[in-house]
Formats: structure tokens, sequence, C-alpha cells
């Protein structure tokens, strides 16, 4: 570690440590009115009929909706971004993988953890990136998608 | 528009239909809602403007769901997204045209899924690469 790195041994117990689950319903009506916002017409996220026909349950999630919908609830429930003497924060990116179908009806439960932490002399002078990392389950105990973030302070 | 596409029928480095967007500040606010994002510098201009931005801009993850959406809207009903994510390299904002785009890069068959590894991206209307990214999906087979 350089002398002047603002990660402290503290922020690096942080990393890999697992909050406790927020939990929450899909819901049809919030699936439809997010669809509706972003545009997007696709009848699997509108059309309970025509969801059934195609093999599912009810209405299904389109890709971003189970990791934003209500941000920044749904994520842990006890996670906090580490406070750090950087002042601006960016959002560097979104990454999410999917494993299993989210349905309207499905209860989810949401940890989060610290996944790395890292930093960088960028153009702007120390950058810090904190990957925060969700991973969602169903109520069968299934992983339905897991979700990473990059935070970047600055 | 949603279309069925099988895994044989893909071409390395050939585009996938692009998928355009011409977001409003109602466009922003009705997301905001929908997704809980309430960040005022996507909504408040007065609050942007004293964040040195030019004014408000478009959410990140907003942007990010556009490109699930040309995601979704390729793969069809038979099809899946495994995973895809984006950075986002530069700020848009409303009034300007966006247009998704994605091109394949790779091809191939494991534990009996037939993938594609695509480049994604989007660019505003000066054809400026804002938000790239890269994805992977499945497609049904004809086999």
């Amino acid at each position: 570690m350089s002398e002047d790195s603002i990660i402290t041994e503290e922020m690096r117990q942080v990393v890999g440590v697992e909050s406790e689950p927020s939990i929450y319903e899909i819901e049809k009506e919030p699936i439809r009115r997010w669809a509706e916002a972003i545009g997007d017409s696709n009848p699997l996220y509108h059309d309970e009929e025509y969801a059934k026909k195609c093999g599912y349950d009810s209405i299904i999630a389109p890709p971003g909706f189970v990791a934003q919908y209500a941000f920044p609830v749904k994520i842990g429930k006890s996670f906090r971004r580490l406070e750090t003497p950087l002042k601006r924060n960016l959002n560097g990116g979104n990454d999410y993988e999917f494993f299993k179908p989210v349905q309207a009806g499905d209860t989810l439960s949401a940890t989060t953890k610290l996944a790395e932490l890292y930093e960088r002399e960028g153009r702007l002078g120390k950058m810090l990136f904190q990957i925060a990392e969700t991973t969602f389950k169903n109520q069968n105990g299934e992983v339905v998608a897991r979700a990473r973030y990059t935070g970047i302070s600055y | 528009m949603v279309q069925e596409t099988f895994w044989e029928d893909v071409e390395v480095g050939a585009e996938i239909p692009s998928l355009v967007k011409n977001p409003t500040p109602q466009q922003l606010v009705r997301w905001a809602g929908a997704s809980g994002d309430f960040y005022q510098i996507h909504y408040d201009k007065d609050f942007a403007l004293g964040n040195n931005l030019p004014g408000i801009i478009v959410h990140g993850a907003l942007k990010s769901t556009w490109l699930g959406q040309m995601l979704g809207d390729w793969v069809g009903v038979n099809g899946k997204i495994k995973k895809y994510g984006c950075g986002y390299r530069g700020m848009d904002v409303p009034g300007d045209t966006l247009t998704c785009r994605g091109t394949v890069t790779k091809k191939y068959v494991e534990d009996d899924e037939h993938l594609v590894e695509l480049e994604i991206w989007i660019e505003n209307g000066e054809g400026k690469k804002t938000t790239p990214g890269q994805a992977v999906v499945a497609l049904p087979s004809k086999g």
C-alpha cells in the first residue's frame, strides 16, 4: 500500500462481507409501468395470457427491472457505500447476469457485498472504485440474477 | 419489436437491429418514478447546473435498460439474455437522439446452449459511443 493510499485497513475489512437481505415482491403493475416508462412494448412484460402461452406463470420482469426497481431499497438491507475523503461520485457502469426468469408473484431477497475495492490515479486526480455485487434469490432459494455496480469517487 | 432469431442464422461481424430513443425530460421523470431513482440531476435543471452539469442528464441505468430492451427484442421469446453490462463513458442529454446498437463478436456451443457474444453500445446524435458494453445471449437452434 503506497503512503498516500486512501484505502484504509478498516475499509479493506469490509470487502466480501455480505449484507442482510432485503425482501420484496415482484408485482404486475410495477413491471408494466417500468416497461411503459422505457417504451418497451414486449408482450412478455404486459400481457399475462401471452406470457402463459410462452410457458411462464405470469408476466416476467424485463432485464433491468430486477436490479433497479425502487433503488436504493433493492440492494442488501444494511449495505452502505464506504465513506471516503473524496466528495464526488459517478456511476461507472452496471453489469447483470441472469440465471432464471423472474415472474410476477415471485418474492426476491437481495444481499449485497463490496466485491472489489481499488484506487487509480486518473485525469481528475485520485479515483476510488467500489464494485458492489448484489445477489438476487427467489422464494425457492434459487439465484435468479446477479448485478455489479461500479461506483467511482474522485 | 420482438422477433425470432435462430443461432444458425447469426454471423460473426453482423449487426443486430438497432433501437432508437429520443429521451425527453418527461420520460426521465417517468423512469425515475418507475425505478425509484430520484437523484435530482435527472429532472431538476438548477440542481444539475449547480453540479457542473450541462443540464439534466439521462440516468445511466436507464441507458443500460435500453440496451437490455434491444437484446430482448433480438433474442425473442425463445432466446435468453445470459449477461450484459455497460460503462458510462459519456453523458447523454434529453433532446438528443440515442441509438442502441450491437454487433456479433463470437458464436459457440457450451453445455448444450447455443451462445452468441456481442459488443453493444449506445451512440449519441454525433455518433460518439457514450455507453459501450458487452453481452452474452442464448438463442434457439434449428438443430
